[in-house]
């Protein structure tokens, strides 16, 4: 696709108290795109956001803009527009005021041309009448919507999104990624979207940005990142993921837990140590004579579509869903297909992820809460 | 129980408006006796009103407090601004603490400084009478500016930081910024330090005993030279207008207050009823 570079960012690190939050950072967005920065909290996003929409400065490197260096260009002279995390509405105006706010800043005085923009953001975000209602009488997602039609009145070249659904639940969020991603491709707006909600990334980008500690990890399309992660932790963080030490023999052939499989991958060159990674999706359960692999189940939990069943094979801790029953502490065999194997080189994060020994669905709520407090 | 706890009840209320009954109740008696009453009339209110000097005073006294807490909430608001974007910690601490000084410390040293700054700078600058209506203006603002800053703050705190960067983000300079948004969302503090600052500064007699020179003479600096002669009852005529004009000030300000509270309360209400059309409306 031949697209224009809208904003790129060269070499950006930003530190807060000394404490390093962005290092060197390097990041092309193109026009029409929808691009989500995706991480766990403390990872940088928001700064990285932040940046881009003219509220931190960058310690180091540049941050470009259809060409010109805008590291110091306030925000209010920048053709970008935010959604906050909070929303960030203007308690004092109705909903009509609110979105009409941008407008009168910038001195249009043709009452009829506001009313006329205005009804047609409500329009777009679905708030037809609520003109005249105050913001504080709003519900999360409405209040959301007026956010959203308040940044995009002035029609900015780029919206910034910051963890927007954040405070809404399962069910809105789900309505609302949809209407997000559809209103991005009418309008043709850049949305850059902030997120710790790997599943929401995945649905709704063109290109994901996956980040951890103020560092890119990887960029690509969404189909790209879950498919071939680039290393252990991008494979960890999008979705569920065994992450086995293996060595690859030769090229098309990997072995692990003492087993050779064929694989799909090549040029990592002969008896390499990698990380192999499988997705619990792409294991099949047969019976323990005719298996590839075989090991004992430890627990099965019921997920409604699927049951998740922890296998230990030689000691590691694999995870499988199947739609087939499987009886806890029973043996069983697993195949693996040569096209569900994607093989990574070993990185700093080899073995730290992939393996369900200490899983529990305890833990995962846990770390799921902490995630919320955003930085 | 009840009985009992309602009799404590009274108690404290008599304990508290006895004097000022008293004294609503002799300002209308027709003779000068303070012990005896013989009987209703307006004669001292009438004697008061004659009384130029008076009303010298009490007009005084409008201009200054009126005027003081003009100034000390322009300034304190920006000050409290100010206090609040500070990051670094200790320094903002400093600052409170220094602002805060003149609040915890005894109106008779901050008179008795005031007056020794006024002379000291006067002399210093030749002038023949130094302290007048602007010393004490002065004077007045400086004891108001705590109160000010004590109750703008915690409004500032109270506000989204995203709120003004909302602003800037949607096109407005950082001044535009604090009159479009920031300003109103603080008003309600800014209001109560108005208030405030405009009764201490009609109430107060220490600190302006100090530093008015005689040129220019309050209410209350009236009222106690007229003491200092003989209590004649149009003193106490004075009084019950003044404590009736505080009485009116404060039923507005909380039958106010309590509007906006109910206000709120009947958000929260049409809130709750909205809820069940969320659904329809996320579609």
């Amino acid at each position: 696709m031949n697209r224009k570079k809208l904003i790129e960012l060269r070499g950006i690190t930003k530190s807060f108290d000394g404490e390093v939050v962005l290092d060197n950072i390097s990041l092309d967005i193109y026009e029409d795109e929808f691009i989500t920065l995706l991480g766990p909290s403390g990872c940088g996003k928001t700064t990285t956001l932040r940046i881009i929409g003219g509220f931190e400065t960058p310690d180091s490197g540049d941050v470009i803009f259809d060409g010109a260096r805008i590291n110091d260009t306030p925000p209010y002279k920048r053709h970008i527009n935010t959604v906050f995390q909070r929303y960030a509405l203007f308690p004092h105006l109705n909903v009509y005021e609110n979105i009409a706010f941008g407008l009168r800043v910038a001195r249009i005085r043709d009452e009829e041309e506001i009313s006329r923009r205005v009804r047609e953001m409500l329009e777009m975000v679905n708030l037809k009448g609520f003109e005249r209602r105050h913001v504080t009488t709003l519900s999360g997602g409405q209040q959301q919507r007026v956010a959203i039609a308040r940044a995009l009145i002035n029609k900015p070249r780029v919206l910034l999104l910051d963890e927007p659904l954040g405070a809404l639940d399962l069910k809105l969020r789900k309505d609302m990624q949809n209407e997000l991603k559809s209103m991005q491709k009418r309008t043709g707006i850049t949305f850059i979207y902030v997120t710790h909600d790997q599943e929401e990334a995945l649905s709704m980008s063109d290109t994901v940005v996956v980040m951890n500690n103020g560092s890119i990890m990887q960029i690509g399309t969404p189909t790209d990142i879950y498919n071939e992660p680039k290393n252990a932790y991008v494979a960890d963080f999008i979705g569920e993921s065994n992450i086995v030490d293996g060595v690859m023999i030769d090229d098309y052939s990997v072995k692990m837990s003492g087993h050779t499989f064929v694989c799909v991958d090549a040029g990592f060159g002969k008896n390499t140590p990698v990380d192999v990674v499988v997705r619990p999706e792409d294991v099949d359960v047969v019976a323990p004579e005719s298996g590839m692999l075989r090991g004992k189940v430890t627990s099965v939990t019921f997920k409604g579509v699927h049951y998740e069943v922890i296998v230990d094979i030689g000691g590691f801790k694999w995870m499988i869903q199947t739609t087939d029953y499987v009886a806890p502490d029973a043996e069983i065999g697993v195949d693996i297909e040569p096209d569900a194997i994607h093989i990574m080189n070993k990185s700093e994060y080899s073995g730290m992820f992939g393996d369900y020994s200490s899983f529990s669905d305890e833990l995962d709520a846990l770390s799921e809460n902490t995630e919320e407090e955003e930085d | 129980m009840k009985i009992l706890s309602r009799l404590y009840l009274i108690l404290v209320f008599i304990f508290l408006y006895a004097p000022i009954a008293v004294m609503v109740l002799i300002s209308f008696n027709s003779s000068e006796s303070t012990t005896q009453f013989s009987g209703f009339s307006l004669y001292w209110y009438r004697e008061m009103l004659r009384d130029s000097a008076t009303l010298e005073a009490l007009r005084n006294t409008l201009v200054l407090s009126i005027s003081s807490a003009v100034v000390s909430t322009v300034v304190g608001t920006l000050a409290a601004v100010g206090i609040d974007r500070m990051r670094n910690r200790f320094m903002r601490g400093a600052v409170m603490s220094v602002t805060n000084i003149p609040m915890m410390n005894p109106d008779i040293v901050t008179g008795i400084s005031l007056m020794l700054l006024f002379v000291f700078v006067g002399t210093l600058l030749g002038l023949e009478s130094y302290l007048s209506f602007w010393t004490l203006l002065i004077a007045h603002v400086t004891f108001n500016l705590p109160y000010v800053i004590l109750s703008v703050l915690p409004k500032l705190k109270q506000m989204d930081k995203n709120i003004p960067e909302a602003a800037l983000d949607l096109g407005c300079t950082p001044l535009r910024s604090f009159f479009k948004v920031e300003l109103p969302f603080i008003m309600p503090g800014v209001v109560t330090g108005f208030i405030m600052a405009f009764t201490l500064s009609f109430d107060d007699f220490v600190i302006s005993n100090f530093t008015s020179g005689s040129s220019f003479e309050t209410l209350t600096i009236h009222i106690y030279s007229m003491i200092k002669k003989s209590v004649k009852p149009d003193i106490y005529a004075l009084s019950t207008l003044i404590f009736a004009a505080v009485l009116l000030l404060l039923v507005v300000y909380n039958m106010s207050d309590r509007s906006e509270r109910d206000d709120a309360r009947g958000k929260k209400r049409r809130e709750l009823r909205f809820r069940g059309k969320e659904g329809g409306a996320a579609k």
